[in-house]
Parts: C-alpha cells; structure tokens; sequence
C-alpha cells in the first residue's frame, strides 16, 4: 500500500518534510513516493500527511486509484445548487 | 520598502520557497507559472545555492541592488529549511544587502527569534481581515498541526497566528509591514480597521492592494467572476486609514522573482498571472511573421502579431495572435498622434519586444518611449531562434 504522486503535481514540495517515513523525494524536479517505504502514515498520523497539505486536487491517489482530494475539495465549486434549489453564492 | 529608496535602490525577489500550508482565493498553485515545472521540465524555484548564484548575478547587473527578498512564490516561512539556508548563505556572501521576507504569517509566531538572528529587519505580513467571518471567505485551508482544517476554523487559525506573529515580530525590533489584498465586497470596508489595529500594534508600512483576478489566473475569485477595484475604490479605501503606520502607494504588486528598480518598472511589465507566482521572470514577446515560421515581416506591414511567452525553461506557448491594423499605408499619415501606429503600441503594451523584419526609424523611437525594445537583427531567422537567443541574453 502506498500513496502515489499523479503529474497533476506541481513540484511545490509541501508533502515532503511532512512525510514521516521520507518516502517522499524529488527526482528530476518532480515528486515521487518509494513505495516500499511508504506506509500510508499508519502508526503515525490519523491521515496520510502528503494528502493532508497537498494544494492541487488529483494529485495525490491512494492504491486504488481513489483521489485524497477530490476535484473541487481544496479550490472550491461554489455556485453550487443548495437543497431548496436557490443557487447560493460562495459568500455563504 | 520605502517611497524613496524604491527609486534609488534596486531590490529582487528570490524564489526559494515553493511550498505553502493555507489556500488563499486569489491563488491557484496549479495554474501560476508553476504549470510550466510540471512533469518533464525542470522547476523554476532555485535551491538555496543557486540562488545565492543568481543574486551574484542580479548584483553585477545592477549595481543599485540593496534589498533581497524571499517572496514564495509559495510562503517563506513553509519552507524553513529552503528559506533559511538562503538568508544565512546571504548574510556570509552579502552582508551589505538587506534581507527581507514575506509570509502570510500562520508559522510566523515561532520564527521571529530565528529571523532576528539572521538579521532578517523586514518582514511583511497579508493580513486581509481580523475576524475568521470575513476570513472563510479568503481562506478556504490551512494545514495545521498534520490537518488540512476547512472553513472558519482555519481562518480562525490562522488569523490567531498572524496577530501573535506580529506582535512578537515587532516586540523583537523588526521592521514590520502590513499588505492587505483589497477584495471588494469581502474586506473592503474591514480594511480601515485593520490599518487601526496593525498600527496600533507597531506596525511600520501598510500596503493596500488590489485583487488581482484576470481569467487565466483560474483562481477562485477569478472562477467566481469576483469584482476587482479600480485606483478609486482603492483610494476611497486608503483614505478611510488613518493609523500610523505609513501607507504604501508605490506597490507593483511584482513577481515572487522581479528584480530592479520599482520607480523604473511601469506594473503592465509585470505579467499579472496570480498573487502567488513561481520562478524566473516571463517575458512576453511579439512578432511579425507571415506564417510563424520566420521573421520575415515588416513591421508596418503585419496584420497580426504573434505574442510569445519566454519562460525560464524556454520559449513558451504562443498566447495569441493579436490583430491590428497595418499601420503603413503608404500615406503620410505615419506616426501621427492616436494613429494605427499608436493603437498597435497598445495592443503590445504587455511585450518586452517586437521582433520583425525590418521596421521604419520613427515607429522605432514610438516603440521605445511605450517600453517596447524593437529587434530587427534577426530578419529572415525562425521564430524559434530568433526567441531562444532573446531569452537567454535576458536571462544572463
């Protein structure tokens, strides 16, 4: 089991001192995770640390391919339809 | 820094730091210029060496250089390491340059002692509100304490971080100064208030600026279609502060890597691409060519020009052809006032070049006064050439 580093990486380096078993490492200027060394923060933190501070969407998955955060999680999608059918507006 | 010394004094900005631990709405990390470090090229941000290398260089070209500053193009102070290795490698290597530092304040609290050792005298802080309400609406993230908080909670968290970073940075002697991104409709009327309680705090400079949002930027606000203030509401703003701390007016809102004097810098020379921007400068070039594989038209005779992005890791993608009108008809009309001529000079305002075939001696001396460097010297080369040897002599 492993977190993987998809190309919607853009290099910023946020995830790797935060990683707690150094899987995490530049290679060419970008970011890959060691698989063999990468044990998804169990034991450690209650969420995987790379997913946690990551800012792009997509571009961190899990091994099933599952996105940590979703399109839509970190930037934010609103206008979105609310329950009564109004459009709200970002503001809240 | 100061109004005056922005005119006698030259400062650069160092990306160093590309990490940042809050999201703010006015930055998108995957659509600044990082997208040109994607996979496959190699990233714009210098490590600390290298930078240090680079302010050697920035330092011959312009011997006014007193002011070096980490400015991201993520946030300083997440990336201490990075950070940190650079100012103590500027302090042994330059000690007569001034460093300074930009941080939106979350990790401020616990770096004010290690600032002050490096002799870090300036820091500037964004505070854009006080109250985590007004808050929500700017910082949709911050990670803290191994968590990615949401909403209230992480405004609240971070602008807990900012008062204390302040109080403790001006406590410690720095020079601190305050920028607040001026979002209409969100802080514009907490803004006064902000100026009241910063100064009140000690706080040296406030910079009120206004929201950057063009559409290719694809931040939030700019998704969202969130107004900008023009030079009114900004004025109408700057005049309802009436704190002590002195209020900047000679901001260019410049690059995480500009360099150069600020008086000498017209802000269409900046490309506004995000609030947050990565890496080398980006130039912006345009040229006259019949089908984009040559330089093989004249200047008066192009209906269109080609406007290039020169990155740091090379020639970038054409942004768009840009119509104009043929200036030259043949007529004496030329280089009339508001003629076609000057309307192409408006189409270009935002090139650093023109790069054509040939191009007549007066709308030459019009080029230069816009800013705008007219390059005949390489007639009937390609395109491609002809931009890779403009980016690496501007890049020296």
């Amino acid at each position: 089991m492993s977190m993987v580093i998809t190309e919607e990486c853009v290099a910023c380096a946020a995830c790797e001192p935060e990683c707690p078993t150094g899987a995490i490492m530049e290679r060419k200027g970008l970011y890959v995770v060691d698989r063999k060394v990468c044990v998804d923060c169990e034991g450690y933190f209650d969420r995987p640390q790379c997913g946690e501070v990551c800012p792009v969407e997509g571009a961190i998955i899990d091994h099933k391919g599952r996105p940590l955060n979703a399109s839509g999680s970190l930037q934010g999608t609103w206008p979105k339809e609310t329950n009564d059918g109004t459009v709200a507006t970002w503001r809240h | 820094y100061g109004e005056e010394a922005a005119h006698r004094y030259a400062r650069m900005h160092v990306a160093v730091a590309p990490a940042c631990h809050i999201q703010c709405h006015y930055c998108n990390r995957k659509y600044d210029c990082a997208n040109e470090s994607r996979p496959g090229v190699t990233s714009g941000v210098l490590d600390p060496e290298a930078a240090l290398d680079h302010v050697a260089a920035t330092q011959a070209r312009l011997p006014h250089l007193r002011v070096v500053g980490v400015a991201g193009p993520g946030d300083a102070l997440a990336n201490p390491k990075r950070s940190f290795a650079f100012l103590e490698g500027l302090r042994r290597r330059f000690p007569e340059l001034i460093p300074c530092l930009s941080t939106n304040g979350l990790a401020l609290p616990g770096y004010v002692e290690e600032l002050k050792r490096l002799d870090v005298a300036h820091v500037t802080v964004t505070v854009n509100c006080l109250d985590a309400a007004i808050g929500e609406a700017i910082y949709p993230w911050v990670f803290w304490k191994h968590r990615r908080r949401f909403g209230r909670e992480a405004a609240a968290i971070l602008l807990e971080n900012q008062m204390e970073g302040l109080e403790r940075a001006v406590a410690a002697g720095l020079m601190v100064k305050v920028n607040s991104v001026l979002i209409p409709g969100v802080n514009d009327r907490h803004l006064p208030q902000v100026n009241r309680v910063v100064s009140g705090m000690g706080v040296a400079i406030h910079n009120i600026m206004p929201l950057l949002a063009p559409p290719e930027s694809a931040t939030f606000y700019a998704r969202m279609g969130q107004p900008v203030p023009d030079e009114v509401d900004l004025e109408q703003v700057r005049a309802q502060c009436g704190g002590s701390a002195h209020l900047m007016r000679h901001c260019r809102q410049c690059r995480a890597d500009a360099a150069g004097l600020l008086g000498e810098e017209p802000r269409a020379r900046t490309i506004p691409i995000a609030r947050s921007t990565v890496s080398s400068e980006i130039f912006q070039v345009a040229v006259a060519s019949r089908t984009g594989e040559r330089v093989d038209e004249h200047f008066g005779h192009a209906s269109a020009f080609r406007v290039y992005r020169l990155t740091p890791h090379g020639v970038g993608l054409m942004v768009k052809q840009r119509p104009v009108s043929r200036h030259c008809h043949g007529s004496d009309s030329c280089g009339e006032s508001d003629s076609p001529l000057q309307r192409i000079i408006d189409t270009l305002r935002d090139c650093r070049a023109v790069v054509c075939e040939r191009i007549g001696p007066d709308p030459q001396d019009a080029l230069r006064a816009a800013g705008i460097e007219p390059v005949q010297r390489f007639s009937g080369s390609p395109v491609v050439e002809a931009l890779s040897t403009l980016n690496r002599e501007w890049r020296v």
